[in-house]
């Protein structure tokens, strides 16, 4: 496609561009000095008329401001009140003004680029016909960036890795966590080498190879020999990673079932947008939950009916001892939500309809996490990581890890879920609908 | 399809008065591959740009979640109240994001321009097999592409558990505002997508198995017809599946069955669904959802080998390879979707075997990339921007199939599923590498397309904005999901521990605004060129292939006269003894006599007697 800039009337419209831009600039300026003027003014009549009219709010905005002084010059009635709250939504004229100096400036940089652009199409003419016209000079400057692009490529790599990396890990803080992250290390080093070699390869070769005049390509259609290796080293690695990674997906999903049993169990139940900690209390056992028996008192829905269910605890927090296996014991309310904690390196999808389960031993407590972070404010935070709607990013719960006299120590401090209330709706619902329970169980 | 054959034939073809075209056939309701090519590339392209607009609406979001941007407002109306974009709002764009770029895009905007374009041209054919079904497949698209912009116009708004659409949440319409009357606009505009899909697969099948050109055997097919013929297979096979997991939503919806649906207390309310299973629907949708990855990226694959092969003037290194690696994906694709799932309560045993399967695919993949790197070495690359945009996409490929590795394997995925590593990781290996494959494949076959040549300028420009931007965009995503940042998240400021991210938040948003802006050079360059570009060469690219033999203007039914007979792979290029660094595929052996080798006989003693006969008279020597 050819730009042409030697038209008239392009010239003459890029012009006004300029100009309108130009002015444009002051524009905001003096809108700007205005609008303050306004607010004043508009202050002033708002505080006057809060005396006579209380129902009209202290505006917080100019645009609230003017709509409401707008009002009040008309009627300081209480409808003047209801009616500004309608006209706040009117949008300020400042929003279109900004956007439309945007506009321009991007114009402007368009026109900029398209100059430029023009400017080397005339040099390229000049050289062409001086005789001077190097038919490779764009190869060469691609290659060449290409190259540059190679070299700011691995400083960036190695910035990311550096800065950011060091943002973002932090050592696992469990001991199937250690597993994951000493897997992880080393599936970081083969690809982190595997990516800068084949960067470098890449880049390089298309910077020695680019046509020159006298360049010829070599005809080599294959070679099976070279093919076999490359084939056969990455299915090696792979293989090895595979294993690797196998066993240590087992050995932390196939639980034996004794251990299943010692370990401390927890419910955590999601919900939109909260989650709900549960403790077996004295027995050991989480009692039954029925969804059919979700009343506003038994929001949780527990089956009362299930003895094992009376002494559960209702925990504002999830608090687990130190160096203890944990077994949770995941459910969900109403819609998919994920049971995740980073730091822990577990996560466990919340599915309405089953349990899921996933069990783990913290190795250091949040007091020790926080001296290891500088950070006295650190904690460990359980989030929802599946879409669950619009309080999704905002679902997370604490988890604190302490050690195991201070877990027994809040453990006896929580209220049981079965309060006063529930055990008499419970008496009074039981004699009338006893036989309709059974029969549901 | 043998009458579209009778009538297309040569004899006939030179009389084309018979056709009498209204503008209404010729560019509307046109069943010329040709022609749906182009608009599906156009639709293609629009759509690109709304998802794009829809990403940059929450980029803006996500770099400044505490301040007002009015001027949304403007736009937007409710949906961004006080300049600032609702959290149920946010969830939508993200939904339809994904939801557009992945299928109407990347799937139908890519494969279905390119295998319309490509196949009845590469193969030597005068059209697709069933040009009907041609054009209804790009009206299905078409229509689907409306009713999902159309959802955006509805009180409710639109779609927005995800592109992925996990029931529960998108079954009940009061868990989240856009699962209403927007999530039944998304199933409606994915079943006409995937009809589309069906229709244009079964299409794209059966013409390049059954009208190929005189001598185009299997083994002579370039690679790009390899990856469309073996894509079409891949969606043929799990898009029906899809079909099925959205019928069943469907009726989970609106006829209140129970298939994904069990024990939900929603918002208070005890809802009677019973028996069914949220899992289930996850199975049915990633039987799809990851041989669609493939159907995005082969397409590109196949398009790159081509650019990278004609413009480093080499043969593809290690031909064969580049097709059983393209088979093997294929065929593994089909049973590594239990990846998506590891954490979603699937049987952990299961886990480690899909583990297994989705780590052997790496190996085709890395075969294919260092076969790209091998054919670059020792070439005489000329750096088109075609060229250029297949160059970063196997940087893309390869920096984005790499990080696969830690999410394929279960344990690892533990934590980093869902996280933002997953996101940087799809939109580098597939995002990025299938959008660099599709421009590659624009910049490439425009004059094919249009007549025209493109602004190379432009095209460099339009370049480096992209792959500079898209790396900044990406790449620091990785760090932010090993920090535990899950996706779809509203704003980093709720957890103490995501703050700092907010300032790398910053830097992406910006490097997807420039990015974002630049693509205005190429479709100022695109659509400029269509009416202003240089009136293109026959063959501009020196290409071996057939549809270069074809001439610039557009005629029905692709060659006047007799469609080419093919001799010989297409990938002879700089052979040793020719005059020339290329020999299309049409020239017989016959006509290169001081360039044949005894391997492109295939054993044909005649042919070898022969040629033998003449490296004798004229003094030849041929090596090996």
């Amino acid at each position: 496609m050819n730009l042409k800039i030697n038209n008239r009337f392009k010239s003459i419209a890029g012009l006004l561009l300029l100009i309108s831009l130009f002015f444009a600039a002051p524009v905001l300026a003096v809108q700007d000095d205005s609008t303050v003027v306004d607010t004043t003014a508009v202050a002033q009549a708002t505080t006057e008329a809060s005396t006579v009219d209380s129902a009209s709010a202290a505006p917080t905005d100019t645009t609230a401001a003017a709509a409401v002084s707008a009002d009040n010059a008309n009627a300081t009635t209480t409808t003047a009140a209801t009616a500004s709250v309608e006209e706040v939504k009117s949008i300020d004229p400042q929003v279109y003004k900004n956007f439309f100096y945007y506009f321009l400036l991007f114009l402007v940089i368009c026109t900029i680029i398209a100059v430029i652009g023009k400017i080397h199409s005339v040099y390229v003419l000049t050289r062409k016909m001086n005789g001077k016209y190097n038919e490779y000079g764009n190869n060469n400057l691609q290659a060449t960036l290409l190259l540059v692009f190679l070299i700011a490529f691995l400083a960036f790599v190695y910035y990311s890795y550096d800065v950011w990396g060091s943002w973002s890990w932090r050592d696992a803080v469990t001991e199937h966590g250690k597993d994951i992250d000493r897997m992880f290390i080393i599936t970081l080093v083969i690809t982190t080498v595997v990516l800068i070699l084949t960067h470098i390869v890449l880049f390089v070769f298309t910077y020695i190879y680019r046509a020159k005049a006298k360049s010829k390509a070599y005809y080599y259609p294959h070679n099976d020999a070279i093919e076999r290796l490359w084939t056969i080293v990455p299915a090696i690695v792979l293989t090895v990673l595979v294993l690797f990674g196998f066993f240590t997906w087992r050995s932390i999903t196939n639980v034996p079932e004794e251990l299943q049993k010692s370990a401390i169990q927890v419910e955590v139940l999601g919900e939109q947008f909260a989650w709900h900690v549960r403790y077996p209390g004295l027995d050991g056992k989480i009692g039954k939950r029925n969804y059919k028996m979700t009343t506003p008192t038994n929001p949780y829905g527990i089956d009362f009916n299930d003895q094992a269910s009376w002494d559960d605890l209702q925990t504002q927090d999830i608090v687990i001892p130190v160096n203890k296996s944990v077994r949770f014991h995941i459910i969900s309310k109403d819609i998919i939500h994920s049971f995740y904690i980073p730091d822990f390196r577990v996560q466990i999808n919340a599915v309405p309809g089953m349990t899921n389960y996933f069990q783990f031993t913290p190795t250091v407590t949040t007091e020790e996490m926080r001296d290891k972070m500088n950070d006295p404010n650190y904690d460990f935070i359980m989030l929802c990581n599946k879409i669950c709607g619009q309080g999704h990013y905002n679902m997370g719960k604490k988890v604190i890890v302490v050690t195991e006299a201070e877990y027994k120590e809040w453990l006896a401090t929580q209220n049981k879920y079965f309060t006063e209330d529930l055990q008499k709706e419970f008496a009074s619902n039981n004699t009338v609908e006893g036989v309709q329970t059974a029969s549901i169980n | 399809m043998s009458s579209t054959v009778l009538s297309h034939d040569a004899a006939h073809h030179d009389a084309h008065g018979h056709h009498h075209e209204t503008f209404l056939t010729k560019y509307v309701f046109s069943q010329d591959h040709k022609m749906i090519a182009k608009q599906f590339l156009i639709t293609g392209i629009i759509m690109a740009v709304f998802a794009m607009l829809l990403s940059l609406l929450f980029r803006i979001q996500l770099a400044w979640p505490d301040k007002e941007f009015p001027i949304l407002e403007v736009f937007l109306g409710k949906w961004a109240e006080g300049g600032r974009i609702k959290p149920e709002f946010f969830l939508s764009l993200v939904t339809i994001h994904g939801t557009m770029m992945v299928f109407f895009v990347l799937t139908a905007g890519l494969s279905g321009t390119f295998s319309n374009l490509l196949i009845p041209y590469q193969i030597g054919a005068r059209d697709m097999a069933s040009p009907l079904m041609n054009m209804l497949s790009y009206w299905f698209f078409f229509t689907a592409c409306v009713i999902m912009i159309a959802s955006f116009f509805i009180e409710s708004g639109p779609a927005s558990p995800g592109w992925t659409i996990y029931p529960p949440l998108s079954a009940v319409p009061t868990a989240i505002a856009g699962s209403g009357l927007g999530m039944t606009m998304w199933l409606a505009s994915m079943t006409l997508f995937i009809v589309s899909q069906v229709l244009g697969g079964v299409n794209y099948i059966s013409t390049v198995l059954n009208m190929r050109t005189k001598g185009m055997d299997l083994w002579k097919m370039p690679l790009t017809i390899w990856a469309f013929f073996l894509t079409a297979i891949v969606g043929l096979l799990s898009f029906p599946v899809l079909v099925s997991a959205v019928v069943l939503l469907i009726f989970d919806r609106s006829a209140g069955t129970s298939f994904y649906l069990s024990d939900l207390v929603v918002q208070g309310q005890i809802l009677p669904n019973e028996g069914g299973s949220p899992i289930l629907f996850q199975h049915l949708f990633w039987f799809l959802g990851h041989p669609e990855v493939y159907i995005v990226v082969m397409p590109a694959l196949g398009l790159t080998s081509e650019v990278i092969s004609t413009n480093s003037r080499k043969p593809i290194f290690g031909y064969h390879a580049m097709v059983y690696s393209l088979v093997g994906i294929t065929v593994l694709s089909f049973i590594v979707w239990g990846h998506h799932m590891f954490v979603t309560g699937m049987n952990p045993f299961l886990g480690g075997v899909f583990m297994i399967t989705t780590l052997i695919i790496a190996v085709p993949s890395a075969v294919k990339s260092f076969n790209y790197m091998a054919t670059l070495w020792r070439g005489n690359i000329r750096f088109t921007p075609a060229m250029m945009f297949a160059i970063g996409m196997v940087s893309f490929f390869i920096s984005g199939g790499l990080t696969g590795l830690f999410l394929g394997n279960a344990a690892l995925d533990i934590n980093l599923h869902d996280t933002y590593f997953v996101v940087a990781h799809f939109h580098l290996v597939m995002g990025s590498a299938s959008i660099f494959g599709m421009l590659c494949g624009v910049y490439h076959w425009f004059p094919k397309m249009f007549g025209r040549m493109m602004n190379e300028k432009l095209g460099y420009f339009h370049f480096w904005l992209t792959f500079i931007g898209a790396y900044l965009v990406f790449f620091p995503m990785h760090f932010m999901g090993v920090d535990g940042v899950p996706r779809r998240y509203y704003s980093f400021t709720e957890f103490a521990f995501m703050e700092k991210w907010v300032s790398v938040n910053v830097l992406v948003t910006w490097a997807a605004i420039i990015a974002g802006v630049g693509q205005l050079a190429f479709l100022i360059n695109f659509f400029g060129s269509i009416f202003k570009g240089k009136v293109a060469p026959q063959n501009p690219w020196n290409s071996n292939t057939l549809e270069w033999t074809t001439p610039v203007e557009h005629i029905h039914g692709n060659w006047p006269g007799e469609i080419p007979t093919v001799h010989r792979w297409p990938y002879d290029y700089s052979k040793p003894g020719h005059n020339e660094d290329f020999i299309p595929q049409h020239i017989p052996f016959s006509q290169t006599m001081s360039s044949n080798m005894p391997h492109d006989f295939e054993g044909n003693e005649e042919a070898i007697r022969i040629q033998e006969q003449w490296n004798k008279e004229n003094n030849r020597v041929v090596e090996g």
